[in-house]
């Protein structure tokens, strides 16, 4: 059996050595280098950009950046948990629910951004309406600013959050939720003594899946906060195309990446390799 | 004195079906009382209408005197221990039977809740989660998380179902002997008859929702008031109309000389059960006929046997209703 | 407490759904203001006539069904041999790339692909963003197999081979066979995480090989354009169709 193993790995194992591996380390690499003249990098060898970083400059980014992804994911969570149980409840129905979380995200990111700039622009629905039932006589900056960036999040990333809250949920055995009502607890308190305790293998995967992501947004913070709300990936990709300097832009990745390996480290505890 | 449960018409209906149909008993306190009847028959519907799980359709549910059909079951002074044990996963033994007690605000809790450890007999397993126990040690985990709380009536789902069966006889003594020592009301949901006849001081029968008899073990055998009770409980000849239990019945060579009634068969089997001979054998009528004889006979099929049993030992009951 | 929830739930769902139906909805609108006028397919005639729009779509088409045939391929193969016995820095590695912000990858890839560029003279292209497309559609793919071998009784491979198969038999006429619906939905996946990805494509992509969102992120940059509206609608309702019609096939 072990010759069919190694064929069957082997051309798997090549693409995530050669396109994945490999270049992480030549990002590595390129982190401790210097900025070419004009469009290449090369020695001496520095650490000068990962010393760049302490700047508080880009303190507040990483800050900002955080904030906005923790913000999300406590509002994924808020938003979604009761979702989540709703479809865990709703007996032969529990599909086509699941679908109808679904469907929306599996077809397109992009437009899914750009249908909040559609409503939330100055002449957009969202400020017509507004205007239309007099709660306010001018349109209000709705875009290019954190708000408009926490809702493109939180809409971009619910369903991460649904889809792992509803496989813990539907694990629940319903006779522990009778047993605690049986028991003396009034609702709220089987909400948190026991359902919430048990579905907490699922509340970590969801805001694994919906902080990391988050941390890294390129699209919602570009398109939906225009140049005021910056974070860290619209900083990235900066350095890689208008700003040309390469190395930094490395450093700052990696250092993206360290952050997100501790937080897995911490969220999954000895049980990451579960999650896959 | 007043019970301290009763059931008044108590109905349930679901859009397809009707499982509980004008359901009345009362249970008096510290009895160990059984709801008996085949699978479907609404037994545990019941059971569920009265730990407040499910909400009757009609009729009145009294708890001491007091309606209860609008209280939820976290206001019902009733506990219930489920099938499944439904111990909490993430609590250890302790936890799970603190959880009730924790609920209530009670101050002084260690006390109750190591007593009700040494009643049950898991001392020494306090810190141990569910996962880590055996069937019969969750069973006992979930007794005395109801237990601890003194409730008017323990309500118990089929709980010796899913255990081995030498530890379920095993458990059925315990069950009684912990009833009779903690004095509070039980009320118990089985399928197995020998389970309901051993442990119950009062037994109600169910069948299609609806009750069929209600009394003590030994008069529902002896005396029972429709056919399917006579069956459920025990096995029973029907012979022209008339029904005759296989105990009842006295098999010999020869012909009885008394005033009896009597049928002449052939033998078709006899199986050696250990303490007795199951001997079924046909009349000339066609009528099939079980019947026990001493496990030191000697049948074979194919002989002839008289087969006889006195007017006393029969049961004249109404065909069911279709 | 049931009631509440359910209302909770269409709210929720409304809020899911309403903004991509708004813009489908205006899409057919003749003015390019929010105030409805009259009905028109203006907007789509001019998403049609786009040169770059049609370029960028047929890009897109090709290079998501290169990238979904080589990904589901390697995958699969790669969840069958992971599953024969596992070994932990590949899964490690596979998690990683899962993970990994899709910033720091395209960046990773863009640093790679220059790196090599210095010893062969090639450039930014198809073919770059190709590959690129197969690294992170592996991951995807794996997942989705992985979790349809889970199911599979390694019973049947013993038995099998009791019966005198060979390996490659039995991977062939045995485990196949039975990874078909999950391979086909890998595929699907791979397919719409392809055709939607904006980050890593426009970070290697060439001048020559404009995809659809890289069209669409340079149109909304601009500000907001009813042709977009269109061209979202389009995507939206078609990747939409085609995914419902697949699990239709995939249930019977």
């Amino acid at each position: 059996m072990n010759r069919v193993r190694a064929i069957a790995l082997t051309p798997g194992a090549a693409v995530i050595v050669v396109l994945f591996l490999i270049p992480l380390a030549i990002t590595c690499a390129y982190s401790a280098l210097t900025r070419g003249a004009y469009f290449g990098l090369g020695p001496p060898w520095t650490a000068d950009n990962y010393r760049r970083l302490a700047d508080p400059l880009y303190g507040m980014v990483f800050l900002r950046s955080f904030a906005l992804a923790a913000a999300s994911t406590a509002i994924c969570f808020l938003l979604g948990f009761p979702l989540a149980v709703f479809i865990a409840r709703s007996g032969r129905r529990k599909n086509l629910y699941l679908h109808l979380v679904i469907l929306p995200f599996w077809t397109s990111q992009l437009v899914r951004i750009y249908a909040w700039m559609f409503l939330l622009r100055e002449t957009g629905l969202a400020n017509g309406i507004l205007q239309a039932l007099g709660i306010i006589r001018a349109p209000l900056p709705l875009l290019y600013n954190d708000g408009a960036v926490l809702l493109g999040l939180v809409y971009a990333h619910l369903p991460f959050m649904v889809l792992p809250l509803y496989a813990a949920l539907e694990r629940l055995d319903p006779n522990l939720l009778e047993a605690s009502a049986d028991l003396g607890a009034r609702p709220w308190t089987t909400l948190s003594r026991v359902m919430l305790p048990l579905a907490a293998p699922g509340i970590r995967a969801g805001a694994v899946l919906v902080f990391v992501p988050c941390l890294g947004a390129f699209l919602v913070p570009d398109l939906l906060g225009g140049g005021k709300s910056i974070m860290i990936g619209t900083v990235i990709q900066n350095q890689f195309t208008t700003a040309r300097d390469w190395p930094f832009g490395a450093a700052m990745s990696l250092v993206v990446m360290v952050i997100v390996l501790v937080l897995l480290w911490v969220g999954a505890g000895r049980r990451g390799e579960d999650l896959l | 004195m007043q019970p301290v449960l009763e059931l008044r018409g108590v109905t349930k209906d679901y859009s397809a079906h009707r499982a509980v149909d004008d359901v009345s008993f009362t249970v008096q306190r510290g009895a160990f009382f059984s709801l008996l009847g085949p699978s479907g028959c609404g037994k545990t519907t019941t059971l569920r209408l009265i730990a407040g799980f499910e909400r009757a359709s009609s009729g009145e549910i009294l708890l001491n005197g007091r309606i209860i059909n609008d209280a939820p079951p976290y206001c019902r002074n009733v506990s219930t221990v489920f099938q499944n044990y439904a111990l909490f996963p993430h609590l250890t033994v302790r936890g799970n039977i603190e959880f009730g007690l924790r609920r209530k605000g009670v101050r002084d809790m260690a006390g109750r809740v190591n007593a009700a450890i040494d009643l049950v007999r898991l001392a020494g397993k306090e810190s141990r989660k569910p996962s880590e126990l055996s069937g019969g040690e969750k069973q006992r985990v979930a007794l005395a998380r109801s237990l601890v709380l003194s409730p008017d009536v323990l309500l118990l789902d089929e709980p010796l179902s899913a255990l081995d069966p030498n530890l379920r006889l095993e458990m059925r003594a315990e069950l009684k002997s912990l009833q009779q020592k903690v004095g509070i009301t039980f009320l118990f949901v089985t399928h197995d008859r020998e389970e309901a006849l051993s442990l119950s001081d009062q037994l109600a029968v169910m069948n299609r929702g609806r009750i069929e008899q209600v009394g003590a073990p030994r008069e529902l055998y002896l005396t029972p008031r429709t056919r399917f009770v006579a069956g459920f409980l025990g096995s029973i000849n029907w012979i022209d109309g008339v029904g005759v239990r296989p105990e009842a019945i006295r098999l010999t060579r020869t012909a009885p000389q008394n005033d009896v009634r009597r049928r002449r068969a052939r033998v078709e089997s006899a199986v050696f059960l250990g303490n007795r001979l199951q001997v079924r054998s046909r009349t000339g009528a066609g009528e099939l006929i079980v019947a026990e004889a001493s496990h030191s006979e000697e049948l074979r099929p194919g002989e002839t046997v008289h087969l006889w049993w006195t007017a006393a030992d029969e049961l004249v009951l109404p065909p069911e209703p279709q | 407490m049931k009631r509440a929830l359910a209302l909770y739930a269409v709210a929720a769902y409304a809020f899911l759904h309403a903004p991509l139906l708004i813009l489908a909805a205006f899409s057919f609108n003749r003015s390019r203001y929010t105030v409805w006028t009259s009905f028109s397919l203006d907007w789509y005639r001019a998403a049609f006539r786009d040169h770059q729009l049609r370029e960028g779509a047929w890009n897109s088409i090709l290079i998501a069904v290169t990238a979904t045939t080589i990904s589901t391929a390697v995958g699969a193969l790669f969840a069958y041999g992971l599953w024969k016995r596992r070994s932990r820095w590949l899964s490690a590695s596979l998690y990683l790339s899962l993970i990994t912000p899709e910033i720091v990858t395209g960046v990773s890839l863009l640093a790679f692909y220059q790196w090599i560029f210095q010893f062969w003279r090639l450039h930014l292209g198809m073919c770059t963003v190709v590959f690129a497309h197969v690294s992170f559609c592996i991951a995807y793919v794996v997942l989705v197999v992985a979790a349809r071998l889970r199911g599979f009784d390694p019973g049947l491979e013993d038995a099998a081979l009791d019966l005198g198969a060979t390996e490659w038999g039995i991977f062939w006429h045995v485990v196949l066979p039975y990874l078909k619906p999950g391979i086909l939905a890998a595929a699907l996946l791979a397919f719409t995480v392809s055709i939607d990805d904006y980050v890593i494509t426009s970070l290697v992509a060439g001048v020559d090989s404009q995809t659809l969102p890289m069209v669409i992120y340079a149109m909304a940059r601009r500000g907001v354009n009813p042709v977009v509206n269109a061209v979202s609608s389009v995507i939206v309702f078609g990747l939409g169709a085609m995914i419902l019609i697949s699990e239709r096939l995939r249930a019977s």
